[in-house]
């Protein structure tokens, strides 16, 4: 029934990921689909026992779907794993006209300051830091220590003093993470 | 003792190595295996244990026969089989010290269930090899029809081991279906049933190892299920007491052999092993993974390689099976001596050396000093973001098998070994009844559980800018972090090889995942568009709604002294402080209800105003509703703003309804806060299992309270509910009374209605789970009560393309349908909670099962 949707995604994956990453993540698509109508919508990933369990997961979850829509096919599903493709050697020195790909450190970087931006005014505030802090120590840290982790971590990253992390200053921040 | 007896004291035998030290080992190993990632992993973790093994005992035996060659080292009298047989001995890993290793350091999952599944196997292997080789050594000549004879004996032995393994993992989950009378024997069976595995499999000589861990492996999944609570603690700690003091025992053989036992010490012979040892691992696993590499979705790295091939620690197994070769055989001694050095090489200088060469491989690890907060923070959630990334992969696709397996599996063995016929419990209805257990954890955790009480209150107290941090507040920061933050795969843990399952950090994780998502139920969606938040849900942050409360304010005439209430009413919740309880501590256990009580009045009395502030709303809503011309009437009498008339006073009521809404919301917030407080007081009260007269009467008492604010909950959610529905009515009037005022468009309708839908159809999970519960416990406790109509009809799909079609009219009609079942589902899965609560208050005994069950 997806053949001709298949084939074509494939092409316009084959640039990024290579045959058997799809076929393999295709089979994956198809056997998370439990709805088996080509799309997966949230319930679908939050069956996923590890992904359950992910501090992140429910963010994660998030970055498949676009503004407003909870259904994903196969194709918005590989664009978004696309930016966890490693960066091949041979790919570091290509041509620079070819527009960046996915997984170029920048985007990946992107992807990583979308699990943050809650609200999408490309700034990380004080509250959505906390917000995801929050979701990834154990109940051990009391909130007031927590809040002046995160009062810390933005006054570290903030140049321009707007108590907020833009996206360049995340990118400084983390020069030396390697996503 | 050596020199009072001068003889030694090693009492290792075959028959004490075979019949009480090995099995409890690898019975330990396979039950704790962690099934389904080994299932997972299943074709590497068999390709890496029997090619591996393989590979590296025939390698290693024909290049030490290559080495015995050599004149001038003296050792030519060790002729082809002996050096096989001696190369199978020394190729058992028993990597434990790496294990270690990988859980600190949260090693990659897939790594280090490769090198746990390929130590479990190659034991196996290994002593099936074994007896192949000894036999074979033992004859004088060896034909090649010896040889394949051999190699068709190993794969029978093999596949006969797992045979029995199955038949009597199935028989002992079979018997324990009917153990419920006697609860003491369930643990007797297990290890019955699997020492009578590993017993008859040695009989028939087949693997015997293979029989004990297949049974171990196939029995978990059901006994675990059937098993009391209780006896599943007994069978775990018993195991890991039993294969830890097994082990203890071998290696304790170890070092008085060491010390004891004539040596025979040639410098070539051991030398050349040790060296062929790492050569030929770390060559199988370089080509090994090549190989595999091509299979697998994640590939294996060189770092991983290297780690695999460097951590091929020998241990136990080999020593026993060295030191057990029979005493007529040439060179014992050699063999002995040389196995037991290539262990403590090992065993010393690869397990210790192991963790600071990770470490320098770990590229990330090496500028630790240049790691600010953000770098720790960031990395930390990119991991995770990876991590979550590889988990939705699924890496390996054993998919189909899994699937056809899983479906055979509800559809007739778990009819058949488990006692009743519960509904295959998936994640997600772990998470329903998490909603009953979540009372509990209330009392474990001194914080709040859920990250978004905490938020608000944090959110609340304004942060107060601090200039600078000094360096030292700034290394405890991290210091802090760097001990609580989650680490990744933090499953990892669960299947330690020395340690029992902890679970705690799954058990905050998934409670905190199951917050979120009872927020979400709760206020549909708030990643979706504002528009869509607009109608039902709270705004994002709370410094939001200060300005709106304010406005309230104005518009509540004659209550200014109420609002401050209202406002504490609203930060109540989240500002509470929690009471830090010590169930071990049974005074102080027994206090925090008292103390609780003060809060529960405060809410009572809290909430007895809310019904009275309510009164006035209601009385405007009624109204409006009753005549509706007249209703939007009173509501401007009630807001005084109007007389300015600068207002735009449609604009203006639109707000006021919007305050409304939060203001019952948070009411409801509040009340389910309460709620789940006496929950929680009540399920403590229960669990400390005191039968004193005291506490039952505390009990008692609680749960009176507790039906009261149930009630007012349902009375609020109806409230809630007839002011949605009045909201709605009013904007349809507005709509016909005012064509070109806010006249709502199609696109604002439809979103609000996909997200009461995902709202409903989340309600109807819940629900499900809930009655599934119900009726899996006793199912009299739904008697009488019937789920709404709304229940049952669901055909999201269609429905979905309909809507597309609909008009506007219709679409309201929709909406409001739409409403009156959400709070007819609401109102049932409220029901039905208090049924349970009421009826079997022992059910948080399950739900602790489950939750171990989940790991």
């Amino acid at each position: 029934m997806f053949t001709g949707v298949y084939n074509f995604i494939y092409f316009l994956i084959s640039l990024t990921v290579s045959h058997s990453q799809i076929t393999r993540l295709y089979s994956r698509f198809t056997s998370l689909d439990k709805g088996e109508n080509g799309t997966l919508c949230r319930e679908d990933f939050q069956r996923i026992p590890e992904l359950a369990i992910n501090p992140l997961g429910d963010r994660i979850i998030n970055t498949f779907f676009p503004e407003g829509e909870d259904q994903v096919n196969f194709r918005g599903f590989m664009r978004t794993l696309a930016h966890f493709r490693p960066i091949d050697d041979h790919e570091k020195n290509k041509d620079p006209n070819v527009s960046e790909p996915l997984n170029s450190r920048n985007n990946k970087l992107l992807f990583a300051f979308r699990l943050y931006d809650l609200d999408k005014d490309d700034k990380i505030s004080r509250d959505e830091l906390l917000q995801v802090l929050r979701m990834m120590v154990g109940v051990n840290i009391s909130d007031d220590q927590l809040g002046s982790i995160a009062d810390r971590t933005i006054q570290e990253a903030d140049q321009d003093g707007d108590s907020c992390i833009s996206f360049t200053e995340f990118i400084k921040v983390n020069f030396y993470t390697s996503p | 003792m050596y020199s009072v007896h001068e003889e030694s004291p090693a009492v290792l035998t075959t028959d004490v190595f075979f019949l009480y030290l090995l099995p409890p080992i690898v019975l330990d190993a396979g039950y704790f295996m962690p099934t389904r990632l080994f299932f997972e992993n299943c074709g590497t973790v068999l390709w890496f244990s029997v090619v591996g093994t393989l590979w590296n005992s025939i390698g290693i035996g024909i290049s030490l026969f290559g080495i015995c060659q050599i004149e001038a080292f003296g050792i030519q009298d060790i002729n082809l089989q002996e050096n096989l047989l001696f190369g199978t001995i020394i190729s058992t890993v028993d990597p434990v010290a790496v294990l270690a290793v990988f859980e600190e350091i949260n090693i990659n999952e897939q790594l280090y269930i490769v090198v746990f599944g390929e130590s479990l196997y190659n034991d196996a292997i290994t002593v099936a090899l074994y007896s192949l080789f000894k036999y074979i050594s033992q004859m004088d000549q060896v034909d090649s029809i010896d040889i394949f004879l051999g190699t068709a004996d190993f794969f029978v032995v093999g596949f006969g081991g797992i045979m029995f393994g199955l038949l009597f993992g199935f028989v002992a989950a079979f018997t324990t279906r009917f153990t419920a009378n006697t609860r003491e024997l369930e643990p007797v069976f297990v290890f019955m049933y699997s020492y009578l595995a590993y017993l008859l499999a040695e009989l028939f000589s087949l693997s015997s190892i293979m029989a004990i861990v297949t049974c171990a492996l196939t029995m978990k999944y059901y006994v675990e299920e059937n098993v009391s609570q209780r006896s599943c603690t007994t069978i775990r700690h018993f195991l890991k007491m039993w294969s830890s003091v097994s082990e203890t025992l071998i290696f304790f053989f170890l070092g008085v052999t060491t010390v004891t036992s004539k040596h025979e010490w040639n410098w070539a012979y051991i030398g050349f092993t040790l060296i062929f040892c790492i050569v030929w691992r770390g060559l199988g696993v370089l080509v090994l993974a090549q190989i595999i590499n091509n299979f697998r979705t994640i590939p294996f790295t060189f770092k991983d390689q290297f780690s695999m091939a460097y951590g091929g620690l020998r241990g136990a197994i080999c020593f026993s099976l060295a030191f057990l070769l029979p005493d007529t055989f040439p060179r014992r001694n050699l063999f002995t001596t040389a196995a037991v050095a290539v262990i403590i090489f090992t065993v010393f200088i690869q397990g210790i050396t192991i963790r600071p060469l990770i470490d320098y491989l770990n590229v990330r690890r090496t500028n630790r000093k240049l790691m600010t907060i953000n770098v720790e923070i960031h990395s930390r959630a990119m991991e995770h973001t990876i991590a979550g990334i590889e988990d939705l992969c699924g890496q390996w696709s054993h998919y189909y098998w899994k699937d056809k397996f899983k479906k055979i599996n509800d559809r007739f063995l778990r009819k058949v070994l488990i006692k009743d016929n519960r509904p295959q419990s998936s994640i997600v209805s772990l998470y329903k009844k998490l909603e009953l257990q979540n009372a509990l954890v209330l009392l474990d955790s001194n914080g709040g559980i859920s990250g978004a009480p905490s938020l608000t209150s944090l959110q609340e107290q304004k942060p107060t800018k601090r200039e600078t941090f000094l360096p030292e507040e700034v290394w405890s920061m991290q210091e802090l972090l760097s001990k609580n933050m989650y680490k990744i795969r933090e499953r990892t843990l669960t299947y330690t090889r020395h340690s029992l399952p902890n679970e705690t950090r799954t058990k905050e994780i998934l409670l905190r995942r199951h917050s979120t998502i009872r927020k979400s139920m709760r206020k549909a969606g708030t990643w979706q568009t504002p528009a869509a938040a607009k109608y039902y849900s709270l705004p994002p942050t709370v410094q939001n709604l200060q300005p709106r409360l304010r406005l309230r304010k104005y518009s509540l005439t004659g209550d200014d002294d109420g609002d401050d209430d209202i406002a504490s009413e609203i930060n109540f919740p989240p500002a509470r402080p929690r009471l830090q309880l010590r169930a071990k501590e049974p005074r102080r256990a027994l206090q925090p209800p008292r103390n609780k009580l003060e809060t529960v009045n405060e809410v009572r009395t809290d909430s007895r105003r809310t019904p009275m502030v309510d009164y006035e709303n209601r009385g405007g809503s009624a109204m409006s509703e009753n005549s509706k011309g007249r209703g939007t009437g009173t509501k401007r009498a009630l807001t005084p703003m109007r007389q300015f008339g600068l207002f735009n006073e449609q604009g203006l009521k639109n707000k006021e309804k919007e305050d409304q809404m939060e203001m019952e919301e948070f009411r409801q917030e509040a009340l389910l806060a309460a709620i789940s407080e006496k929950d929680a007081n009540i399920a403590l009260l229960e669990l400390s299992s005191s039968k004193k007269k005291k506490t039952q009467d505390e009990v008692t008492s609680l749960k009176r309270e507790k039906d009261r604010l149930v009630q007012q909950l349902k009375q609020q959610t109806q409230n809630r509910m007839k002011l949605m529905a009045d909201n709605y009515e009013d904007d349809h009037l507005k709509s016909h009374s005012d064509q070109t005022n806010h006249k709502p468009s199609p696109d604002q309708i439809i979103p609000p209605l996909l997200d009461l839908n995902q709202n409903r159809s989340k309600l109807k999970l819940y629900i499900g789970h809930l009655t599934a519960l119900c009726q899996d416990r006793d199912p009299k406790i739904l008697q009488g009560i019937a789920p709404p109509t709304s229940y049952h009809h669901d055909d999201r799909a269609a429905w979905e393309e309909e809507l597309q079609k609909m008009s506007l009219e219709q679409l309201e009609a929709e909406l409001e349908k739409c409403e009156k079942e959400s709070a007819e589902l609401q109102e049932y899965a409220n029901t039905v909670l208090q049924q349970i609560a009421d009826h079997c208050p022992d059910i948080l005994e399950q739900v602790v099962n489950a939750l171990e069950e989940s790991s």
